[in-house]
């Protein structure tokens, strides 16, 4: 067996750049550091969060009114789909990519990913299909326009008869957003069952990495399955085959099926981090143990599982047959059950806490509250009669706003908070992240809790003109989008000025426990070099007197570097 | 020492009236919310809509009994478990409670068998479903023998980009659907291009209608009315104008309306997209590109634009 001699002027650098110093150009080059690639990842896609808003205030805006007064239909139709597949494909499977690079291996106490130059092959393509999919805007004809679904025939009927057209750059840069998460979660999976620090066993590993364990695996079972149905989208459009294609004999709905295989996972490959994000902050803030620390795992699995045999409640309607409505009503409603798990084990874990209310706290908090609200109304729309009514309505549009942004996006931006001194090494400012909060808190909740009456009426999404007795919800949303829009301007201002001038974070600020908190913020290019720790206990042994690695204090001291 | 003991059992006793009152009173607040839930759904027009509306009252008051329990509980814990400044000390170490965990385990697992169960029934009450038999697109509509009973129909209901259009078993043509009250009427959904959805809001029901298949589908008016009938299938660029009413009347003014209707020269019916489109050519055809919208449906009742709707 061949060792590895590191390089020493790596171990000694005091930023994570091999081959350099504190060197900004780092972010722009083919880095195959993890925690590099992280915030390459978190950067670019927060980035495309502001797009991806720009677009949704477009939409709210063209919303304000009942007629289309703003935007031709043909415009509206554009704006919104390319809203939906900028926001999943560009800023939230991204943005969870980038924590999860930071965060595996210093929690796991892997010097790095286990194949580096393929995880930065994973984040450059990023860039590459962001830029197809916004060159779509350019090309003749507009962007796609047949929503995120892509449902055929709608989706292959091609205007304009042009062999470029907006629609196939949109097929190209799904099909490699697809294979960089298959890239991803490839080098994750290896990453977690193979590198972790002596001690750490499957029941010792912070729920983060259990939840991630279950979204990548997600990934690997049910991409393949959208992107071979995108390939064949691309076939029916660019080359006339008839895979889906009516006339010559094929089968839209089959679309639907290789559709959905993938897409209602890909809600639990979001949310399984974001649950993971929550068992990790919730002790932390309440100084307390993850409440059944097992229970709140294995559920995750429990998630996974269920959620591949729940695709077909997105078809109640389309003619499925009463015995399948019956069955996938029933897979569906089951994943209440794990989900319940965690939601009460948080609770749990927050009473009789000592609680404070700190920026990643409060979005944590606002978080739960919505996912609370938001599984219950999913529970509503799995339910076959009261889909049938508010399916494709409104009620989905705010139900699945509730869970994406108002849960997701809530624990993203906790997560961001809650390790930003970590990673940069420098504090955030406390004031500005809870005007932050305070101000996507009431615009989030104004801009989506409205839209849910407006569907039980019956208004049908993606619409771009509504009958009148809908404006009042139209309107209040709209008002909460615009405010949305605004929070994003403290949560800038926040980011980039702590970066540059805020005050130097000590190691551990949160005084949490966790392999990464036993490290100097920011951590150095391998990690815990050659010291790795071995793990004892889990990570959440607040106030009960157990160590969580061998020879906590040697570690403790070497990230103050006083070693 | 007896004090302490009595003191403590004064707490533990006013510990239990304070979660028996909290109980109480989420379940009357979540009744109230089940009450409630019927005014945010439109009128009741057929007979799948009590069904529906039953069943979401219900999942309203469950569902607001959780929410309030769980928020309520969090509500709780931010007053009374806020760590003053400076205090940095740990919480009590709670690692778990088995007997909890299976509880909440245990709990919502009845409670989904239980909601699914109801729906499932109300599913087979309701069998609006009939087959979907695949044809060759493009050739003639199939005759499917519809099996479930029915008392009127077949009425075909042609979807397009952008109309809608009725034809009667006896030939004749509408762009709005004239139902009779308290009959279960049968439909031959029909599409010539994409997927389109036959949703009525006050019916509570919708269908999806898919290109290459005809579906067969049947449902029975309750009220008098009118009401809106919109595509919820996004069906491209006029998809938001893909709408038309339909009219429920009683046996007597329907059976006059089909009589008057066969007298009717056929002529152009509703097309408010084709109207758009025509404005769209008319300022320079700017915006994204768009398949030209179907030409307007030759029909007998033309029906009205303007018609004021009561949901």
């Amino acid at each position: 067996m061949t060792i590895v001699n590191y390089d020493p002027r790596l171990v000694k650098t005091k930023n994570p750049y091999p081959k350099g110093p504190n060197d900004w150009k780092r972010f722009f080059s083919f880095n195959t550091d993890a925690k590099v690639i992280g915030i390459q990842y978190i950067v670019t896609a927060l980035f495309f969060l502001l797009i991806g808003g720009l677009l949704g205030m477009l939409i709210r805006g063209e919303l304000i009114t009942p007629p289309s007064d703003l935007f031709d239909p043909t415009v509206y139709n554009g704006l919104y789909t390319m809203h939906g597949t900028i926001m999943l494909f560009l800023f939230l499977f991204p943005i969870l990519s980038g924590l999860t690079n930071l965060l595996v291996p210093p929690m796991i106490g892997a010097p790095d990913m286990a194949f580096p130059k393929l995880n930065a092959l994973a984040f450059w393509l990023v860039p590459v299909f962001s830029i197809i999919l916004l060159l779509s805007f350019f090309v003749p004809g507009g962007p796609a326009s047949s929503g995120w679904w892509s449902y055929p025939p709608i989706s292959i009927q091609n205007p304009l008869g042009k062999v470029l057209n907006g629609e196939m750059l949109w097929i190209i840069a799904i099909s490699l957003s697809g294979i960089s998460s298959i890239i991803g979660a490839v080098n994750f999976v290896t990453t977690i069952i193979r590198m972790r620090a002596p001690g750490m066993g499957f029941f010792k590993m912070p729920i983060f990495i259990w939840t991630v364990l279950a979204a990548q695996l997600l990934q690997l079972l049910g991409l393949p399955a959208l992107t071979g149905g995108a390939i064949m989208l691309f076939f029916d459009l660019t080359f006339g085959t008839s895979f889906f294609r009516v006339e010559g004999g094929g089968d839209p709905v089959l679309f639907q099926h290789f559709f959905w295989f993938y897409s209602h996972p890909a809600v639990y490959v979001m949310v399984l981090p974001v649950f993971g994000i929550f068992s990790e902050l919730f002790p932390v803030y309440s100084r307390k143990p993850l409440f059944g620390y097992k229970f709140v795992a294995v559920a995750s699995f429990g998630i996974t599982i269920l959620s591949l045999v729940v695709w077909v409640h997105h078809m109640f309607y389309t003619g499925t047959p009463m015995w399948m409505r019956n069955l996938f009503m029933f897979t569906t409603m089951l994943i209440a059950v794990p989900t319940g798990v965690k939601v009460f084990a948080w609770i749990a874990t927050l009473w009789g806490g000592n609680i404070r209310l700190s920026t990643p706290m409060l979005f944590c908090l606002g978080g739960l509250f919505n996912f609370i609200f938001g599984g219950i109304t999913g529970v509503m729309l799995a339910t076959v009669p009261v889909d049938i009514h508010v399916g494709n309505t409104y009620f989905v549009v705010a139900h699945f706003h509730y869970i994406i942004f108002n849960t997701i996006a809530f624990g993203i931006f906790a997560a961001i908070y809650h390790w930003f001194p970590k990673f940069t090494g420098k504090m955030f400012y406390e004031g500005l992240g809870k005007v932050h909060f305070a101000l996507t808190f009431i615009g989030a909740t104004l801009n989506w809790l409205p839209l849910h009456w407006a569907g039980l009426l019956g208004m049908p999404r993606r619409v771009a003109s509504y009958d009148p007795e809908f404006a009042i919800w139209n309107v209040l949303a709209s008002i909460g989008a615009f405010i949305l829009g605004v929070a994003s301007i403290p949560f800038i201002l926040n980011m980039v000025s702590s970066w540059v001038r805020g005050k130097s974070a000590p190691p551990n600020p949160w005084k949490a426990i966790g392999l990464e908190w036993l490290l100097p913020s920011p951590p150095p290019h391998e990690n815990f070099e050659e010291d790795i720790p071995t793990v004892l206990n889990e990570p959440y042994c607040y106030g009960l007197d157990k160590p969580f690695v061998e020879d906590e204090q040697f570690y403790i001291e070497k990230s103050l570097k006083k070693i | 020492m007896t004090t302490k003991i009595k003191r403590l059992k004064k707490k533990k006793f006013s510990n239990t009236f304070i979660i028996i009152f909290a109980v109480v009173l989420n379940i009357v607040i979540s009744l109230l919310m089940g009450h409630w839930s019927y005014s945010w759904l439109p009128i009741q027009a057929s007979e799948a809509a009590h069904y529906v509306d039953n069943l979401f009252a219900f999942e309203t008051s469950i569902g607001t009994f959780i929410f309030l329990g769980c928020t309520g509980t969090m509500a709780w814990i931010l007053v009374f478990n806020r760590a003053p400044k400076y205090d940095e000390s740990n919480g009590e170490p709670l690692e778990g409670n088995l007997k909890l965990e299976i509880i909440w385990t245990i709990v919502p697992l009845i409670l989904v068998l239980a909601i699914s169960t109801y729906s499932t029934r109300v599913n087979y009450k309701l069998e609006n479903l009939g087959s979907k038999i695949k044809y060759d697109f493009g050739a003639e509509v199939p005759f499917v023998e519809e099996k479930k009973v029915f008392d009127y129909g077949p009425i075909d209901v042609i979807s397009r980009q952008w109309n809608w259009e009725f034809v009667y078993p006896n030939g004749i043509r509408s762009s709005e659907l004239h139902l009779p009250i308290n009959k279960r009427s049968n439909f031959r959904l029909i599409t010539e291009d994409v997927i389109h959805s036959f949703y009525v809001p006050a019916f509570r029901l919708k269908q999806d209608i898919i290109p290459g298949s005809v579906i067969t589908y049947s449902l029975t008016p309750t009220k008098e009315g009118v009401f809106r009938l919109r595509d919820a299938m996004f069906s491209g660029a006029y998809f938001s104008q893909n709408q038309t009413n339909v009219i429920v009347e009683s046996e007597n003014v329907f059976n006059k309306w089909i009589k008057e209707t066969v007298k009717k020269e056929p002529q152009n019916g509703l097309n408010p997209a084709g109207r758009l489109y025509e404005k769209r050519l008319k300022n320079g055809n700017r915006g994204w590109a768009t398949v030209k919208p179907a030409p307007d449906p030759k029909v007998n009742e033309v029906g009205s634009e303007v018609r004021t709707h009561d949901s």
